[in-house]
């Protein structure tokens, strides 16, 4: 009987185990639909275009262009003409063979690119020819294309995300284009939009089959957004061209909306230099320029001296603190005394009588420094007098961030009485020993936005309103740049001063600047500077520097220019912020003579100096 | 004048004499289910190569069908065949196929590693599939003479020898999987009267085969002579004139057996083998190399669920996640597509089948009929069990196909004309 039935226990026993397994992986265990998720379906994500950058006029700064890979499948390869190739698509052979030895040890089934970003002339010259290349094909790529190549500081640039930013950012995936500095990763996720995603069928080696459930779970990309900037493109590149062959920044802001009009840094470089196939070579040129630094963007990351256009501020404070007024004089002898052994020297003539007007548009050392002492020595401690002075001038937006939407900056520096007690131990500092503040020498740190910054607050009569760089229609939504941050000066202080800035561009040190039926107001500044060299502080030739707003009355432009080592503020900085605030309140240029001086002038020479050993320019 | 007695009993008469109501039409009806099932599946697998309909004989499934088609047309002529002209013709198809066997190394066609195929004219024919039938045959013929006794050594030695020969030349082809089949045959032995104990030996060497594969033959050795030292002291209290000599015997075989067994595996076997041991026995995970089969199967079989991703929308099926998917891995389509309700469905559907032979097989008078019979369903079971027990990750990866189910024209044609004879034989059994 047993004999008979083996196999009918086995056939049973058999029906058991296998209902039994089939429970376990099919009823019990959610596991592998999971992995058959994993497996076989793949998630590709579907981009908007990119958005599409303007300037305040509507001129279109970026698009998109498409460039292509050239892609290559190494089990499909079949043998080809490899000098044709390398000829069509000028690429080294020894360049091609490498990436192929790449490609074949990557996948044999699956895409790998083997030139990147040709393109679309060079690609379309190639394509008719593509039928003969079994195995290779270009994939098409969007990036950007920068209709009017300017201003890539502030626009920053896109590049494939990196692995830091993976692990940061749930939402981008190898190989995606992220904003990189400026504009672009400001505004990246304006910009980007949402992507959409198709979900398609894979088989066992990763390719393609087809699409997944006839794209029921596909969703749409959300279409991006367009920017329109606060810059006036035509200005920008006239700026640009201004700063040629020199080193500096120029910031111009519209005082009565914050709008940034300009941001230009020099040198600077063509940022269709970061497209196509050079790009990783151009970018690392750039990168290891270190002694130019096109990178740094000077309008905003460089620390300077304010210099004399700093004076302004000492005045307003002075004014507003009631320890001087318009007509308070001070005499000057080509400097003066203010210690013991310790004198300031000042280019004011021997007996000279300066009131306060006089003291602006002869930048009179003098008198801000004994403003200055005034400030400190007549508050009940000279630290309590140094702190007063400094609230102020964080109200004017120094020693901190401003707040602009670009993604770099500096702080600035303003020194306050914790710094000095670190310096002078028990409170052995007073009102000389700190005396270079005065003239804006010293420990004050200032970048050039923020002396645009606080031109533009003067142009206001006492207020700004946040530089800021994407144009927005909605002027009062919340969190808005439009809020008035008045200073702790009364309105009619500004009034004096402004008076003195006109009289610097009348009859003062930058008569250079006046121009035809334009009141223009200015202040000049040569700043003194050092660097390390050779071991030992060495003082380079003076900045040159410029701040000023136009027209007197009714300020549509305040600008402030800063030209490395250029000596004089007149001599470089006030011309070509002159020609910047012509260009842009009349759209021409009628003294083409100053024009061609400040366009042909050069200073590589004076850079040169370091290494050349000539030697430097100091203002007496 | 008819009773209605009359009337029956004359109904039964005529039923008997045409040969239409004598047919097992169970059986009938469970392979043209199952062929046209295996037909839909292996369509779903090929389904993302081709969109030619699938009675296009360019089609991948074309051919299955067709080869389908062919086997319908040949029943009636396989059912009219008097069964004593098949008992008689046995040993002239064994010595045929034996003979196409040996013609392999010869004219044999390589795919995949094993030279199991002749390729004729654009088609392949695989004689190992054949030589299931007739293996069945001569062992039924043998085993039906008068003289033979199993019980006596030399005929179980002819009969063993019977089945060694195709055993050996398909081993050596080499096609494992194939020759495993032919230890079904084994049962029929049983089923007709080899000693029981045969049955304990086969189980015990198995056993002790899996366990040192899975402790090494050391641990096996001392667990089998504490083990039998233990049972000796046990028979010795109840019959005390029990001799050691058969248990130090024993003690040695299992001692032997699990140190060769070692050996193979270690020294003979190839990695691939073992390969495939140890992931079964769980002694090693690999989901990428060749443990990457049955991982992909039981995922395709798991993430079915329970109502299955339904007629053509298995990801890991349309994916080819699974290699062999139209042919020895089919199940894992069914289970992706059809879910837990298809494949226990299919199980049940081989299990009745497996079941029916047997029980019509013991109702047959004559001991061909009864042998052949229970021979098909033993390499039936076989297949079965082998098949989808790799499928589901219990059994170690042998290619073997799944009957009348897998893609593949020698396997269908053999299985159904076995299935033919059988259901000659069960027609004609008064006869």
């Amino acid at each position: 009987m047993i004999k008979k039935s083996v196999l009918v226990i086995l056939t049973l026993g058999t029906f058991f185990l296998f209902i039994f397994q089939l429970i376990l992986l099919q009823l019990f265990n959610s596991e592998y639909s999971q992995l058959s998720e994993n497996n076989a379906v793949e998630k590709r994500p579907v981009y908007p275009n990119r958005g599409l950058i303007y300037d305040r006029n509507g001129i279109l700064l970026v698009a998109n262009q498409p460039v292509y890979d050239l892609m290559v499948i190494p089990e499909n390869i079949e043998s080809f003409d490899t000098l044709e190739l390398i000829n069509g698509l000028s690429i080294s052979k020894d360049e091609l063979l490498n990436q192929l030895k790449k490609a074949n040890r990557f996948s044999q089934k699956l895409p790998s690119s083997i030139i990147r970003q040709i393109s679309k002339e060079n690609r379309a010259m190639f394509q008719e020819k593509m039928w003969k290349y079994r195995g290779f094909y270009f994939q098409k790529k969007l990036v950007r294309d920068y209709v009017l190549p300017t201003a890539p500081n502030l626009l920053g640039y896109t590049s494939e995300v990196n692995s830091n930013e993976l692990n940061e950012k749930s939402d981008y995936m190898l190989g995606e284009m992220i904003g990189r500095q400026g504009i672009e990763k400001t505004y990246e996720s304006n910009l980007s939009g949402k992507k959409g995603a198709s979900f398609y069928q894979k088989d066992r080696f990763n390719r393609i089959i087809g699409t997944y459930k006839n794209g029921e779970f596909d969703t749409e990309p959300e279409s991006s957004e367009n920017l329109t900037l606060t810059i006036d493109a035509l200005l920008q590149q006239y700026g640009e061209s201004l700063l040629q062959n020199k080193r500096g920044g120029i910031v111009a802001i519209e005082p009565s909306t914050g709008e940034v009009l300009a941001l230009v840094t020099a040198p600077n470089y063509n940022p269709n230099k970061l497209i196509g196939r050079e790009r990783s070579r151009n970018f690392s040129d750039l990168l290891n320029d270190t002694i130019a630094k096109p990178l740094f963007d000077r309008s905003l990351q460089a620390e300077y001296s304010p210099g004399s256009p700093f004076k302004t501020l000492n005045a307003l404070i002075g004014l507003q603190q009631k320890i001087i007024t318009p007509k308070t004089r001070f005499k000057c002898n080509h400097g003066h005394f203010y210690a013991k052994n310790a004198f300031m020297k000042c280019h004011c003539p021997n007996g000279t009588s300066n009131d306060l007007i006089k003291g602006i548009y002869n930048s009179c050392n003098t008198y801000f420094a004994k403003t200055y002492l005034r400030l400190i020595e007549n508050a009940p401690t000279p630290k309590e007098g140094l702190n007063r002075w400094r609230d102020h001038l964080e109200k004017f937006g120094l020693g901190n961030y401003l707040g602009y939407d670009l993604p770099i900056g500096k702080k600035g520096f303003i020194p306050d009485s914790k710094y000095y007690d670190n310096w002078y131990p028990n409170g052995s500092w007073g009102g000389t020993t700190i005396i270079s503040n005065a003239i804006g020498q010293g420990e004050i740190l200032t970048t050039p936005i923020q002396m645009a910054n606080f031109t533009a607050i003067i142009a206001n009569r006492g207020y700004f309103i946040k530089p800021h760089f994407k144009k927005s229609l909605f002027q009062k939504e919340k969190d808005s740049p439009f809020i008035k941050n008045y200073t702790l000066v009364d309105p009619q202080h500004f009034e004096t001063v402004i008076e003195g800035m006109h009289q610097v561009v009348e009859k003062g040190t930058a008569r250079v600047a006046r121009i035809k039926n334009i009141e223009v107001c200015g202040k000049t500044g040569t700043v003194e500077n050092f660097i390390r060299l050779k071991n030992e502080k060495t003082q380079l030739t003076d900045h040159s520097i410029f701040i000023a707003f136009a027209p007197k009355d009714d300020p549509k432009i305040a600008i402030t220019v800063f030209i490395e080592n250029g000596y004089w503020g007149s001599r470089w900085a006030a011309p070509i912020a002159s020609l910047m605030i012509e260009k842009y309140l009349t759209g021409t240029i009628k003294r083409k003579w100053l024009e061609d001086k400040m366009l042909e002038g050069s200073l590589m020479d004076e850079y040169a100096k370091p290494i050349s050993g000539k030697p430097f320019e100091i203002n007496e | 004048m008819n009773t209605p007695n009359q009337f029956l009993e004359n109904l039964l008469k005529l039923m008997n004499n045409k040969l239409v109501f004598r047919l097992d039409w169970m059986s009938i009806l469970l392979y043209v289910s199952l062929v046209v099932f295996g037909i839909i599946n292996i369509y779903s697998t090929r389904f993302s190569e081709s969109n030619l309909p699938f009675w296009d004989i360019g089609s991948p499934v074309g051919k299955q069908f067709w080869t389908f088609i062919l086997c319908l047309s040949a029943l009636p002529a396989i059912l009219f065949i008097k069964s004593n002209l098949l008992e008689r013709l046995s040993y002239i198809f064994y010595v045929i196929s034996i003979i196409g066997l040996i013609g392999l190394f010869v004219f044999g066609q390589t795919i995949s590693g094993a030279t199991s195929w002749y390729l004729i004219g654009g088609l392949s024919l695989q004689p190992s599939e054949f030589v299931k039938i007739t293996t069945a045959m001569v062992v039924a013929s043998n085993l039906s003479s008068l003289q033979t006794d199993i019980k006596k050594r030399k005929h179980l030695f002819q009969i063993l020898f019977l089945i060694s020969l195709p055993f050996f030349l398909i081993i050596l082809q080499p096609d494992a999987g194939s020759a495993l089949v032919f230890v079904g045959i084994f049962f029929v032995l049983i089923r007709e009267g080899l000693d029981l104990r045969f049955l304990y030996l086969f189980i015990g060497f198995i056993l002790v085969f899996i366990l040192t594969l899975l402790y090494g033959y050391f641990f096996i050795s001392i667990a089998a002579l504490i083990l039998i030292f233990f049972f000796y002291l046990l028979i010795k209290r109840l019959v005390p004139k029990t001799k050691k000599l058969p248990f130090l015997i024993c003690l040695g075989i299992c001692v032997l057996f699990s140190y060769s067994v070692s050996f193979i595996f270690n020294s003979v076997f190839e990695q691939r083998h073992r390969d495939r041991f140890n992931i079964i026995l769980g002694l090693e995970t690999d989901t990428r190399g060749i443990g990457y089969n049955i991982n992909q199967s039981k995922i395709a079989i798991g993430s079915g669920g329970f109502f299955g991703k339904g007629f053509l929308n298995g990801t890991q099926t349309k994916g080819a996640f699974v290699p062999e998917q139209d042919t020895d891995y089919i199940f894992s389509t069914i289970g992706e597509e059809w879910g837990f309700i298809g494949s226990s469905l299919l199980v049940l559907l081989f299990t009745i089948f497996i079941l029916r032979i047997i029980y019509r097989a013991e109702k047959h008078t004559s001991i061909y009929s009864r042998v052949f019979s229970h021979a098909f369903a033993s390499i039936l079971f076989m297949h079965f069990f082998v098949n989808i027990g790799m499928t589901l990750g219990l059994v170690p990866t042998v290619g073997i196909p799944l009957p009348f189910i897998s893609n593949g024209g020698s396997s269908l044609l053999a299985f159904s004309f076995m299935l033919f004879i059988y259901l000659n034989f069960d027609a004609n059994r008064l006869n």
